[in-house]
């Protein structure tokens, strides 16, 4: 179940978008997160819904793991609506009933927020459908590379990203297998006061917290005995591939956010 | 024998920071190359200590370590580490990439090989191993024994001359066990690949070439399994057990059944109790 929260949000296809280049996508959704705040008027969250809409329908994932992944954070956009239409108390009164009033602004404010909120989910989910977590990693790796010389630890920033990705599914197994022991011998998870199953969680914290420092430890050991020692002089076996799609897709984005500063009011 | 010798220890010994004794003392033995050596002892005897010497992940306080004649030290390990693999006991703690051919390369990368050449060795690697159709495969949906075959290939793709077993097969089930030994095997006869096999299974190491026996951070005894399977009782005392077969030579003995000899393996066992049994 966990791990459907963290890998089942990859969605194998053969879209362009799985295709591009991790860099470019994540070059996109950094500058999407930017150019949001440009829009203020219908005409270009027209735009920008149109561009999000676009982006999903070249994906190809079905939209009802677009849906599902946006649930959690529905109650957050409403959140953000209903904040907007009953604080917000300029321009035009447009409803009233006793104390409460909703006024055109709020309407108008509440409606863009939220909207570009949910354009931002919707593009960070797209990312994350399209893209495996190792994907993203490498394309942080090398996006953050310059770095490199301020003594950032990019390499092993990564690294540290590659094994907690390599062994998530490891401790899930484990932390599986150390509960139904534990339920062996009459530890009680799920129900009793909260009081109670907080204090069953000790006995499982424990040994998966002792194991993962037996693993660390023989991991790192292992590493060395494969020659390991540190970022330098270190080749790559995952590769990269900067493609035409990449460039044009950046181009086309960059037209966007032309049209979105000529269309602002 | 007049085998050329790949590595040489001298009066080896080496004791871990903040520990009392010495973990291994004195210890002297060569190793040939394209042998097959097990190494036995009982629990705590050095074991992996020696593997982990050898390998450079340790030095020793006292006592050299040749390979290929040259001495390992912090100059030289790296050199070392090519030349000499290990295959760990947990399949899982060895495991670093997040996919198969991500682990085999991960030592290529380590030793900074192009990317062409690291394609075309992780393929071949994989391929001797038996593995090459789970090239996208994540750890999780491995079996041990297929883990460790991975483990192998990572090791055989930087195309060492030695490969150590430290307990490799241990954490896994009779059939891993077959399958990880079997790619072992092969991989001595094709390859003319030295083994150096740390082991509790008995059975394994009957199998060897050559047997050196731990007891207490000391060599107890080096010989042919014939000779060390002689030891009978004394190998009892030292913590260790004694194969089926050769147990039962022994009572069977006891009980006035003339055999010329302690056997070994099963099949040599039955055929020498049929055949004599014929003679008569
Ligand atoms: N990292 C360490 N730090 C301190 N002492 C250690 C360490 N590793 C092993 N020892 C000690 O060194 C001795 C030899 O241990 P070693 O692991 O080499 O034995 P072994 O023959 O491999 O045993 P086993 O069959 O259990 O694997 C033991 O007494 C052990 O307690
Ligand atoms: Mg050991």
């Amino acid at each position: 179940m966990m791990e459907k929260m963290i890998f089942g949000r990859y969605v194998p296809a053969h879209s362009l978008i799985h295709r591009m280049d991790p860099r470019s996508k994540l070059m996109i959704i950094f500058l999407f997160v930017c150019i949001v705040f440009i829009a203020n008027n219908s005409l270009t969250y027209g735009l920008l819904a149109i561009y999000t809409l676009g982006m999903i329908s070249l994906s190809k994932v079905p939209f009802r793991f677009i849906i599902s992944g946006l649930k959690p954070v529905l109650w957050l956009v409403l959140f953000t609506l209903l904040l907007h239409l009953f604080l917000t108390k300029e321009g035009e009164l447009l409803f009233q009933a006793g104390w409460f009033s909703i006024y055109e602004e709020g309407l108008r404010q509440g409606i863009f927020i939220s909207l570009r909120f949910f354009l931002l989910i919707l593009m960070t989910s797209i990312l994350t459908l399209t893209t495996t977590p190792i994907e993203i990693t490498d394309g942080l790796e090398s996006l953050l590379h310059p770095l490199n010389k301020v003594k950032f630890p990019v390499h092993e920033l990564a690294l540290m990203m590659s094994i907690s990705l390599r062994f998530i599914p490891t401790l899930m197994q484990e932390t599986d297998k150390i509960m139904k022991a534990q339920t062996a011998r009459g530890v009680d998870f799920s129900s009793g006061p909260i009081k109670d199953r907080v204090k069953a969680i000790i006995p499982l914290l424990i040994p998966l917290f002792v194991n993962s420092f037996k693993r660390a430890e023989e991991l790192a050991t292992a590493m060395e005995a494969r020659g390991y020692r540190g970022g330098e002089g270190r080749t790559k076996y995952r590769q990269l591939s900067w493609g035409l799609k990449d460039t044009s897709m950046l181009i086309f984005l960059g037209i966007l956010t032309a049209l979105l500063v000529l269309f602002r009011t | 024998m007049n085998k050329k010798k790949l590595v040489q220890l001298e009066n080896v010994s080496f004791q871990y920071p903040l520990e009392t004794g010495f973990a291994l003392r004195n210890v002297s033995f060569d190793i040939y190359e394209g042998e097959w050596l097990a190494l036995v002892g009982h629990n705590g005897s050095g074991k992996s200590t020696l593997a982990k010497l050898l390998n450079g992940l340790q030095f020793p306080q006292e006592g050299t370590i040749k390979v290929n004649g040259m001495l390992l030290s912090e100059e030289t390990v790296w050199e070392t580490r090519k030349k000499i693999g290990m295959v760990f006991q947990n399949p899982d703690n060895q495991f670093v990439g997040t996919t198969v051919q991500d682990d085999v390369a991960f030592g290529l990368e380590n030793n900074g090989i192009d990317r062409e050449e690291m394609v075309e060795r992780v393929k071949y690697s994989l391929e001797k191993v038996k593995m090459a159709q789970f090239l996208d495969q994540e750890p999780h949906h491995l079996s041990g024994g297929q883990k460790q075959r991975v483990a192998i290939a990572g090791v055989i793709a930087l195309r060492p001359s030695i490969i150590i077993l430290d307990e490799a097969t241990s954490m896994l089930d009779p059939r891993g066990r077959e399958e990880v030994l079997e790619t072992v095997r092969e991989l001595k006869e094709n390859h003319h690949m030295t083994v150096i096999s740390i082991t509790h299974d008995l059975e394994e190491a009957v199998k060897a070439d050559r047997i050196i026996v731990m007891n207490k951070g000391e060599l107890y005894r080096e010989g042919s399994p014939e000779d060390i399977f002689q030891m009978d009782e004394e190998l009892v005392q030292l913590g260790l057990d004694i194969p089926f077969p050769v147990k039962m030579s022994k009572l069977l003995k006891e009980q006035g059944v003339s055999l010329s000899r302690h056997f070994l393996s099963e099949e040599e066992l039955v055929e020498e109790l049929w055949t004599s049994h014929y003679k008569k």
